[in-house]
């Protein structure tokens, strides 16, 4: 297999004639030769032991250039259906497009405006002090690559006490109807002090060429604040991601996180909280249904710096067919962080014998006054409630349709935005033959 | 109604039913008591169809049927109910939309259109009063956190509402105090047709003086050794399983 990296250096280049002596150009000088040191990880790479990625890079990609031609029915295509009420952010090929996109919420309250601009001004500072930050953790040569690449940022930023009525949707679309298609969506989203707000991503590609969306969001949480992040993933089979959403609370604050993820080609998710400051707290959920040929992997860190933070996760996974399940959940209690309570649970029901679950809960504690617990499991469907089903006349299929439904939904109850909440119902409903 | 023929059953590869033969008749309720390991709940999962049981040998007839060529749910929809002796719990699945799940299957299978919106909860709510169960367990996770009466009260809430033409209580007595015993008795005492037969699987009596059952059998060692009237099970409890065991080493010695 051959991989070729050649074009990503042009691209590089390219980008950095375009955009010379700035704060970004030097943040994409470093993300560059990291990637150069770094490469792209491969399975002997600890951390993406059960994904070979970087066999996505057998095949030339195109990289989106200049404005990308924006469709509004495409546009209304790919967004889930009720959430045109929202702060819709759309992202075309990777790129933010401010036309396109429609903030709702006042000035006052949320603002939103490329990277650059931001980073060059009144914003300035915040961009200097907080942007890139997720590299000083994730040390692998497909973060650096977004860094390297990272052309149409976005900075959103929800201001100090404000209550966002609307959620912020980030509807990414990528076109893959003539060439296979790499895109870099790169995001840094401020949450100020007082503030809440719900964020939601999903994905689309058109067309049947390959897409390959290698994206990273840096949210940074400020004191008091109230945080609710989700990403959806229903693309096609022919749609790859790999994805961070490094969250830092930087004050006390509350962030909940559903992962979805039910159609798609190779994918992995990263989900960081880093809990910079004492009594934390942080709820992260994630349910993987999957069949075909899919490939799911979630990668999970919650960094306890501090004393007094609590932490809870809970990732499903349903595997049918030849698809695959990854789950990877890292606790670290550092020295300082005293008094932590850190829970983690990962669940699994395989369906198939052609699938597959890898499942490694990893826990480092350096300090001795905290609760920990971890688990996982991987099983078939319960037996006895099948039978038990079965034994009051309902059919075999239709039990076991009920009995998953059941096992996703507990997942499914934490999507707090309702129009996401009945997009990801009547998904499983259909995935399981059943109606709503 | 039921016709068991000599029935062999094995789990396992252990063999647990040794030709067991019984005859029940619309309307009809029989006690089928006996020690522990005598075969009492195999036989309630081998006419409910659990798929871990292996007939080797015999025949039930249901309603003119080969019960042993149906699955479970389709002898549920045929008119069997098993009261479980260990409801299970089900997280995620709400009572109610498990009991209309399983009605609607059944009515389907009599070429019935599924029951509307209305009819269902008013015939829920007629349901639950028979058995006294609190209308909040309804929309909770099927038994999940439910005590052990508010279990056994459930399971005859779904006959209610499924209407069986035959139902087995599978030790339904077990785990009950005396105020949920007779609630529970008292929901199926109602329940009680000429039409309708009941099995009811029991350890003690105490149930049966509830329910008053037309026959008493006793199974030991996977066959049914002794039947009679509702005076066979006053005599079990006064004098244990003991006199039995005497009187059938003298049936073989004479």
């Amino acid at each position: 297999m051959d991989i070729q990296t050649d074009f990503l250096k042009e691209q590089f280049n390219e980008l950095q004639a375009r955009q010379p002596a700035s704060l970004l150009h030097s943040i994409r000088q470093q993300g560059f030769s990291e990637f150069t040191k770094l490469g792209l990880p491969t399975l002997r790479n600890e951390d993406w032991k059960y994904t070979g990625i970087s066999s996505l890079f057998n095949r030339p990609y195109s990289l989106p250039d200049g404005l990308c031609e924006v469709d509004k029915s495409l546009i209304e295509k790919a967004a889930i259906k009720g959430m045109d009420k929202a702060n819709q952010l759309v992202f075309i090929n990777g790129r933010f497009n401010r036309e396109a996109s429609n903030i709702v919420s006042p000035e006052d309250e949320l603002e939103v405006c490329s990277l650059e601009e931001a980073s060059t001004g009144k914003y300035h500072n915040l961009v200097e002090e907080h942007f890139d930050k997720s590299s000083m953790f994730i040390k692998d040569g497909i973060h650096a690559l977004n860094t390297s690449l990272m052309d149409g940022s976005v900075f959103i930023i929800v201001k100090k006490n404000a209550d966002l009525k609307q959620p912020i949707y980030l509807n990414h679309i990528f076109n893959a109807t003539e060439n296979h298609l790499l895109a870099s969506p790169r995001s840094l989203i401020i949450i100020e002090e007082g503030a809440r707000v719900q964020i939601a991503e999903s994905y689309f590609t058109e067309g049947a060429m390959d897409s390959f969306s290698n994206e990273v969001i840096e949210l940074v949480a400020k004191e008091n604040s109230y945080v609710e992040v989700y990403k959806i993933q229903n693309d096609g089979v022919n749609a790859n991601h790999a994805g961070t959403t490094h969250i830092r609370q930087v004050g006390t604050c509350y962030v909940h996180s559903v992962v979805i993820s039910m159609n798609g080609g190779m994918i992995r998710n990263n989900t960081d909280i880093i809990m910079e400051t004492a009594a934390n707290e942080a709820h992260m959920y994630g349910l993987y249904f999957l069949n075909g040929h899919t490939h799911v992997d979630n990668h999970t860190l919650v960094d306890n710096t501090k004393p007094n933070c609590f932490s809870n996760e809970l990732y499903k996974g349903i595997i049918d067919d030849f698809a695959t399940g990854v789950f990877s959940g890292k606790i670290y209690v550092r020295p300082d962080a005293q008094k932590i309570n850190a829970y983690q649970s990962n669940k699994n029901i395989l369906l198939s014998d052609g699938g597959t679950i890898n499942t490694k809960p990893q826990l480092e504690i350096y300090a001795d006054d905290v609760k920990c617990s971890h688990g996982c499991t991987v099983g078939r469907l319960d037996e006895e409630a099948l039978y038990y089903l079965r034994a009051r006349g309902i059919d075999k299929s239709l039990a076991q349709a009920m009995l998953l439904k059941a096992f996703a939904e507990e997942i499914v109850m934490q999507i707090k935005i309702e129009p996401l909440k009945d997009y990801v119902q009547q998904l499983i409903a259909k995935r399981l033959g059943i109606e709503e | 109604m039921l016709s068991i023929k000599n029935i062999h059953a094995s789990i396992e590869e252990k063999q647990i039913l040794k030709g067991l033969n019984l005859d029940i008749k619309p309307g009809e309720v029989h006690a089928i008591m006996g020690p522990n390991g005598s075969g009492k709940s195999t036989l309630a999962s081998v006419l409910a169809g659990r798929e871990d049981y292996e007939v080797s040998e015999g025949s039930i007839d249901f309603l003119g049927k080969n019960m042993l060529e149906l699955s479970p749910e389709e002898r549920a929809k045929e008119g069997l109910f098993l009261a479980f002796q260990y409801p299970v719990e089900i997280p995620g699945v709400s009572t109610t939309n498990f009991i209309k799940a399983a009605l609607n299957e059944k009515r389907k299978y009599h070429g019935l259109e599924p029951l509307d919106a209305v009819s269902f909860l008013k015939l829920l709510k007629e349901k639950a009063s028979l058995v006294e169960i609190d209308k909040s367990l309804l929309s909770r996770s099927l038994n999940e956190g439910f005590s052990g009466g508010e279990k056994k009260r459930n399971e005859i809430f779904q006959m209610a509402v499924l209407e069986p033409r035959l139902a087995i209580l599978d030790e339904t007595d077990s785990g009950l105090d005396i105020d949920a015993l007779r609630i529970v008795a008292k929901g199926v005492n109602q329940l009680r047709t000429p039409d309708r037969s009941i099995i009811v699987i029991t350890h003690y009596q105490r149930l049966l003086n509830y329910l008053k059952p037309d026959f008493v059998h006793v199974l030991m060692n996977g066959k049914i050794v002794k039947s009679g009237g509702r005076e066979l099970a006053l005599e079990l409890e006064s004098k244990g399983y003991d006199f039995i065991k005497e009187e059938l080493k003298e049936t073989v010695i004479a």
